[in-house]
């Protein structure tokens, strides 16, 4: 198997993804700078977490329009796994890649903390290996999912919904949401379930020094699914 | 400037929706009402942009314009947007 992670200018999750691909769960990654092209042999790409483009004009919205975005795209489309974390979310609804917007938290503040979220679905290259509650961190200002109603059922109707905030017993209310998502929802893939999308960070735990490694199994996940 | 062209300038305002909600425009709401302006009901927040350009004629002008703000400058889920055009400003 081989990973890909694309560095946008602003770009700060990169290397932590590439830490958690490589060294933790030994997979080979290279980094893809956004002016160059994704190889055409890479299994997985990864949009990582950042501040693309300052977050100018919205999150994602400009480096929708950079290089790398078109192999991305075309890889997405052969039904090669995309996995954007955070920012690298933001991007892919900017770019429709997956359904959607990501509005900033009901809060206003910036949220960086550890949430639980329940696997909704395991049946997903990105899943299969998740526990039913997951730990990870978020840290984002922009991670209020919103679609409008038809959009929201279309969701529900394809098993669109992945990931959803939840309390420690994996109770998902109105208080595990963090920033105002609709329905709690973290995570989302397109139709096809090549393509995922999630706010809160894998890379960030993908090893007990780093406080859980709930995020490995995702990782852990597209291996499995790969060699199968 | 290439030949027949004009100079324009396009003023575009992006809203977000009525059904969005804005955070934003809540918050300067109250902080505003408690400033001492207790008229101030509603506050809606969006964005402008001034943006120089050379077209051929005022049609030509609002096109490029629709363009910009479907692909760039506005995402239709949560957007609307508006502009005017001043021709030779």
């Amino acid at each position: 198997m081989k990973a890909a992670v694309v560095v946008f200018p602003g770009s700060n999750c990169d290397e932590d993804c590439r830490w958690a691909l490589q060294n933790v769960c030994g997979v080979s990654t290279r980094m893809v700078w956004f002016r160059d092209h994704v190889p055409d042999d890479v299994d997985l790409i990864v949009l990582p977490g950042g501040f693309s483009y300052g977050d100018y004009l919205r999150a994602g919205a400009l480096a929708r329009f950079a290089p790398a975005m078109e192999s991305v795209k075309r890889a997405a489309e052969r039904g090669r796994l995309v996995l954007g974390i955070c920012n690298g979310f933001q991007i892919l609804v900017e770019a429709h890649l997956l359904p959607g917007v990501l509005l900033r938290n009901t809060c206003l503040q910036f949220l960086c903390k550890d949430v639980w979220m329940k696997t909704v679905r395991r049946d997903t290259a990105f899943t299969r290996r998740l526990p039913e509650v997951v730990q990870m961190p978020i840290a984002h200002g922009m991670g209020n999912y919103f679609i409008d109603p038809d959009g929201l059922k279309s969701l529900q109707d394809n098993g669109q919904i992945v990931l959803q905030y939840c309390d420690r017993e994996g109770r998902v209310t109105p208080e595990a949401n963090p920033n105002g998502s609709l329905l709690n929802i973290a995570g989302i893939v397109n139709r096809a379930g090549n393509v995922l999308g999630m706010m809160p960070h894998p890379e960030r735990a993908s090893e007990d020094a780093l406080g859980s490694h709930d995020g490995r199994f995702l990782f852990e996940s597209v291996l499995e699914s790969l060699i199968k | 400037m290439k030949g027949d062209e004009e100079r324009m300038k396009g003023k575009v305002i992006v809203r977000l929706k009525s059904e969005v909600s804005d955070p934003q425009g809540m918050t300067i709401q109250q902080t505003v009402a408690k400033l001492g302006f207790g008229g101030v009901r509603k506050v809606r927040a969006g964005k402008f942009f001034e943006i120089e350009f050379d077209a051929p004629d005022a049609d030509a002008a609002r096109q490029l314009l629709n363009n910009l703000c479907d692909r760039v400058l506005a995402n239709p889920i949560i957007e609307n947007y508006s502009f005017e055009i001043e021709e030779n400003p």
